[in-house]
């Protein structure tokens, strides 16, 4: 018999996980680029990658405090956003995704190599740099919570970090697209040279949008790595379009649809891998090995997306009379 | 081109604007904007070449000449949203060449666009805010704390509530821009450029595909840019327009300016009438029936 109970406390639990709140930071820095000021940022993986290492390196190799390596990683992220920006935010929207794909895989691509095994730890990654972050911990040594949410001081900890930045960016978001400058980003969107004739300087307008949401990639990067060990091939370009699966899920030009977004990819993700991996072990599922069923959720979740998405478009926070004008 | 799009009350012409014959690139008593050996090419074709052109101030300039005479590239290139191949020119006696598009608008030189660039997924309110000037709160840091600009916001506000009462859209102050009918929109263009003060104001085609019953107020809100004080450039095909609201017409044909003049004279003038028949012959006839018949229409109306 399969265990109900299991399966939707499993799923409970992705609710609060810094993983999701990891991905709905990644995915508001997606909201900022793509949702506000319509650049086609495909490159998120790479921000993230920029934040993982820059941490990890900076605490392993250097010694970096923890605040110290969180500069790291930020600077990391704005020296790549200036990288990909200054050549292409002058051209059409199309170079600019070509641009970041291709430099999110370099970026992969470089931490992988054995050349800078001493820094990267090369295929292997890295791990033992929440030391830092861990000595941070107000909480006192033992189990907190109930039912499914019950964990040790290093989780809680962990989560309270986590989506306090996750608020905090919201909030943050929140105020600039209500300003006079979420303003310009957003004609940026819908025109950009009808901004550039009412006196805007666009380019280093979508450059401020690239560096931004970057930064916010970055950090989700390291948040992401908090409760697990930084792995090289966790950032390839699969990542990113999980990324843009949550926003368009969300809401592309929302707050909060980054966030619920990613609660819903997380649960669904969880519930279809709890279901499958069980109901294949209770003989439901015949011809599908626990092999085959660990690939099976994604094509599940990839599924309920693409429903989500063909019956509500505008994503679950989006708004519908937007759509009805979209050329 | 019927009578009724003529307003009512007879505008008053701003005259004696040149200096000597009224001839291409003939001098101004007190030019705005000063264009000298401006070309731009594309491939071979010399879309634009003009030796020199001066923009009388506070005068209503048309600017026709038959389609593809180079009129919305010279526009593009006086407002930094191209390069010219060669060329030099002055607003209000400072260079402007090469200077982006941007900087140009916050000099004061703004443009609107042949077709109409909306900004559709903004409200028509924040269309018109977008376009104030020196706004503390587009500065990202300073849009963080609203007290840095939720004054300036409020009197800008103001402003552009005026503005949209004038041109009869405020009461669509909160729908979305794409929304409006293409009349409005263009309504709604020039009313977000008059929220930058501009000093010289360039329109691209503003009656193009616009309703007949907003022509009129299109012509009365171009005739009270003037008497505001500022300068009007537009580019326009509808040849009653142009006599009754332009003091000086510039003619354009092959990327050249072919006759500049007072609007009465500069109709009868033979290379204007041969720059419209030029183009008349070279085109395959009933290629395209309307753009046809509105040249015959303005052939008619240059010989009448
Ligand atoms: N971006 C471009 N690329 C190639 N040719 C162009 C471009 N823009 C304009 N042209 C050509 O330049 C000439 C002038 O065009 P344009 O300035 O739009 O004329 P007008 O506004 O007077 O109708 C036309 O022959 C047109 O085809
Ligand atoms: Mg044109």
């Amino acid at each position: 018999m399969i265990d109900w109970g299991a399966i939707f406390s499993n799923a409970a639990v992705e609710l609060i996980s810094p993983t999701t709140a990891a991905y709905a930071l990644a995915a508001l820095g997606l909201a900022i680029h793509f949702g506000y000021t319509g650049l086609l940022n495909f490159g998120q993986a790479g921000f993230m990658a920029l934040g993982a290492y820059g941490f990890a390196i900076s605490t392993l190799s250097f010694g970096f405090p923890v605040w110290g390596a969180v500069l790291v990683g930020i600077g990391a992220s704005v020296i790549f956003a200036l990288i990909l920006g200054i050549p292409t935010l002058r051209l059409r929207a199309d170079y600019l995704a070509i641009v970041t794909i291709a430099a999110a895989e370099i970026v992969r691509l470089l931490f992988t190599t054995n050349t800078f095994q001493s820094f990267t730890g090369s295929a292997n990654g890295l791990s033992g740099y929440k030391g830092g972050f861990a000595g941070l911990n107000p909480i006192p040594e033992g189990r907190y919570g109930f039912g499914p949410f019950e964990y040790n001081e290093y989780d809680w900890w962990l989560r309270i970090v986590a989506w306090s930045i996750v608020a905090l960016a919201c909030l943050f978001t929140w105020q600039i697209m209500r300003s006079p400058w979420g303003r310009v980003i957003k004609g940026i969107r819908e025109d950009e040279d009808a901004v550039r004739a009412l006196g805007k300087n666009v380019y280093s307008y979508k450059m401020q949008s690239l560096i931004l949401g970057g930064a916010f990639g970055t950090i989700a990067g390291m948040i992401f790595v908090l409760p697990r060990a930084v792995v090289p091939s966790n950032y390839q370009t699969s990542l990113t379009f999980f990324i843009y699966a949550i926003l368009l899920l969300g809401g592309a030009s929302t707050i909060l649809g980054p966030v619920i977004g990613s609660m819903v990819f997380w649960v669904l993700l969880s519930f279809f891998s709890g279901f499958i991996a069980r109901a294949v072990e209770a003989g439901w599922i015949p011809f599908i090995t626990s092999i085959q069923a660990g690939q099976l959720r994604f094509i599940l979740v990839g599924v309920a997306i693409m429903l989500i998405v063909i019956f509500r478009p505008q994503g679950i926070f989006g708004n519908k009379k937007e759509l009805a004008f979209v050329k | 081109m019927s009578n009724n799009t003529v307003p009512s009350n007879k505008p008053v012409k701003s005259t004696d604007l040149h200096i000597g014959e009224a001839a291409p690139g003939c001098k101004k008593r007190d030019p705005i904007l000063v264009a000298d050996g401006v070309s731009r090419t594309f491939g071979g074709l010399k879309a634009v070449d003009v030796d020199h052109v001066e923009i009388p101030r506070g005068a209503i300039t048309a600017l026709i000449g038959p389609n593809g005479a180079g009129k919305t590239t010279l526009f593009n290139l006086l407002t930094g949203f191209d390069k010219p191949d060669t060329g030099s020119w002055t607003f209000e006696g400072r260079p402007l060449s090469g200077m982006p598009a941007f900087k140009v608008a916050r000099m004061g030189q703004v443009r609107t666009f042949q077709l109409t660039k909306a900004l559709g997924l903004l409200t028509v309110m924040d269309n018109m805010l977008l376009g104030a000037k020196g706004q503390a709160g587009e500065n990202l840091f300073r849009a963080v704390f609203p007290f840095f600009w939720s004054k300036q916001e409020e009197a800008n506000r103001v402003r552009a509530l005026d503005i949209l009462e004038r041109f009869k859209l405020d009461s669509k102050k909160d729908d979305y821009a794409a929304s409006l009918s293409g009349g409005q929109r263009k309504l709604l263009e020039m009313a977000r450029a008059l929220m930058s003060e501009p000093s010289l104001v360039m329109l691209d085609e503003p009656m193009a595909g616009v309703n007949p019953a907003l022509t009129q107020s299109l012509l009365d809100h171009i005739l009270n840019l003037k008497a505001e004080g500022m300068t009007v450039l537009f580019v326009e095909h509808d040849m009653h327009m142009v006599r009754h609201i332009a003091d000086w017409v510039i003619v354009m044909a092959e990327g050249r300016v072919v006759a500049e003049g007072d609007p009465h004279e500069v109709m009868r003038n033979p290379a204007v009438i041969d720059a419209y028949l030029g183009q008349h012959h070279d085109e395959d006839l009933g290629e395209d029936p309307a753009a046809e018949e509105e040249r015959v229409e303005a052939i008619k109306e240059l010989l009448d």
